[in-house]
């Protein structure tokens, strides 16, 4: 199970790249592995002003249904549009191309209740 | 076969095995069994395309033996098992009294006395003892063997091919619905030629002691096929594709035979048999609903319980549904009245709070490629 240590977690397996005022999320190589083979990815428009801890998206796999939450509040600025047509990316490189949304943050400090990648470990291993 | 005490969940002898081969398990009827190895997408199209094997050992078994065990089964079950040769094989209900379903099974018959029954697993203890009760006035000993036995299912295309090298019974003679006794690996068992994923394969009920022997050697054997192992996820999509009803979703205790299409294996010229009344008087009363098979026009997958409507009025509710992966679409199942079971109604599907437009197709949604 593959967690990056640059990374920050939330307890529901999305992950969240902070760099200057912008965040990149998508859901955990554990949450991919839990799912199974996705199917589609529902992602909000671009523009959509979203708040921490709400729901942004749905993963729809073959098995099951899960909401997506984002992890920051702030603007979609941009969304992975090849997840349109692959959406297996986010099996295949959850962390990478399998990236759902990008935010403009407007948390002053947005890093703030997530899971360091050792915590977020730790929290995998009590579900697994 | 064992019961793991921790979390009560009974295992197959290939639980090891599922272990190693990177299975992941998950509790279903009482059982922990392997949901995916690979994961369902590919699992399904090495199915469809290639061959897989699958541990079915939670399968129930019962074994009817006795001079009134034709009598019986008459009686106790909807289709007609009068005509019925050795070796053959045959689906049909068990119903109650009011119509409802017991259970859906295999009735395979050794000799005109001696039968056995292969039932679902979440039924097998509620159906011995439906069986039993009904035996008590027949010249007729029933047995539930389901712990003694074991049972694997080989599916897809290349499975002849891959059972042959290990099996004594020439498969080439063996058609659709009959089994053989003969040995698979040195093992002796039974080989049916059915299955529940719409494409050619066998079912093999073997020893649990010897099982984890014998599903090794096919695994070795079908490796220059590309076999792989297969687990409860894409049995369930493989199943769906080809619109088999499963008990518990399509049919359950409530009197829906007929309604779910399953007036083939309901003779009511027989003779009597446990719920013949109710289901004749509906037949000739006209049946008001109907399983039909729902296809999503866009993006999205039905599921169990999620409504469907017509123009924004609920008709029916989803019983089964799943993302195809031979159509790359959301497919599903779901009772609608007759007024809307006309194969191109169009139809829609409430998922999460939106309509989404679907139509009413005839299953299988894909081809069957059963050996006929």
């Amino acid at each position: 199970m593959e967690i990056p240590n640059d990374l920050l977690y939330t307890i529901e397996h999305e992950w969240v790249r902070l760099k200057d005022n912008r965040a990149t999320i998508g859901i955990s190589d554990f949450a991919q592995s839990q799912l199974g083979d996705v199917v589609f990815v529902e992602l909000p428009a671009e523009g959509t002003e979203l708040t921490k801890e709400n729901t942004f998206g749905v993963v729809e796999s073959v098995k099951t249904v899960s909401d997506v939450y984002v992890p920051v509040t702030g603007k979609v600025v941009a969304i992975n549009k090849d997840l349109e047509s692959q959406p297996d990316l986010v099996n295949s490189d959850p962390y990478g191309k399998g990236w759902m949304i990008e935010i403009e943050v407007s948390d002053s400090s947005p890093g703030e209740g997530l899971l360091k990648a050792e915590q977020y470990a730790e929290q995998c291993k009590n579900q697994e | 076969m064992s019961q793991d005490s921790s979390e009560n969940l009974k295992t197959t002898p290939l639980f090891d095995i599922h272990k190693e081969l990177g299975g992941k398990l998950v509790p279903f009827a009482g059982w922990n069994m392997p949901i995916q190895f690979a994961g369902v997408v590919a699992e399904h199209t090495c199915v469809r395309e290639k061959v897989g094997l699958f541990d079915v050992s939670h399968m129930g078994e019962i074994e009817i033996e006795g001079k009134d065990a034709k009598r019986f089964l008459q009686y106790l079950l909807s289709n007609d098992i009068e005509k019925m040769s050795d070796d053959a094989i045959l689906y049909s209900l068990m119903c109650y009294k009011n119509g409802g379903v017991v259970d859906d099974l295999l009735v395979h018959r050794f000799s005109e006395d001696h039968y056995f029954l292969c039932v679902n697993a979440s039924n097998s203890d509620k159906d011995y003892e439906w069986v039993a009760r009904h035996s008590a006035s027949y010249d007729v000993k029933t047995k539930n063997t389901s712990a003694d036995t074991a049972q694997l299912a080989l599916q897809g295309p290349e499975s002849e091919r891959v059972l042959q090298s290990l099996c004594d019974v020439s498969l080439n003679d063996l058609s659709y619905y009959n089994f053989k006794k003969g040995k698979v690996d040195d093992v002796e068992g039974i080989i049916s030629r059915t299955g529940y994923t719409g494409e050619d394969g066998f079912e093999l009920y073997l020893p649990p002691e010897k099982v984890a022997d014998v599903c090794r050697s096919l695994m070795r054997q079908g490796e220059p096929f590309g076999i792989q192992p297969i687990g409860l996820g894409a049995r369930d999509t493989l199943r769906l594709e080809m619109g088999y009803a499963l008990y518990g979703n399509e049919i359950d205790d409530q009197p829906t035979p007929l309604e779910a299409g399953l007036g083939w294996v309901i003779k009511f010229n027989k003779g009597e048999f446990i719920g013949r009344e109710p289901l004749l008087q509906q037949k000739e009363q006209g049946l008001r609903r109907k399983l039909v098979g729902i296809k999503l026009l866009t993006r999205g997958v039905p599921r169990s319980h999620y409504r469907v409507l017509k123009e924004g009025e609920p008709v029916g509710e989803i019983t089964s549904g799943t993302f195809s992966p031979s159509l790359n679409t959301g497919v599903g199942l779901c009772y609608v009245s007759k007024e809307y079971s006309g194969v191109g109604t169009r139809l829609e599907v409430e998922i999460r709070n939106q309509s989404v437009s679907a139509e009413v197709v005839r299953p299988p949604f894909v081809p069957s490629h059963v050996k006929k």
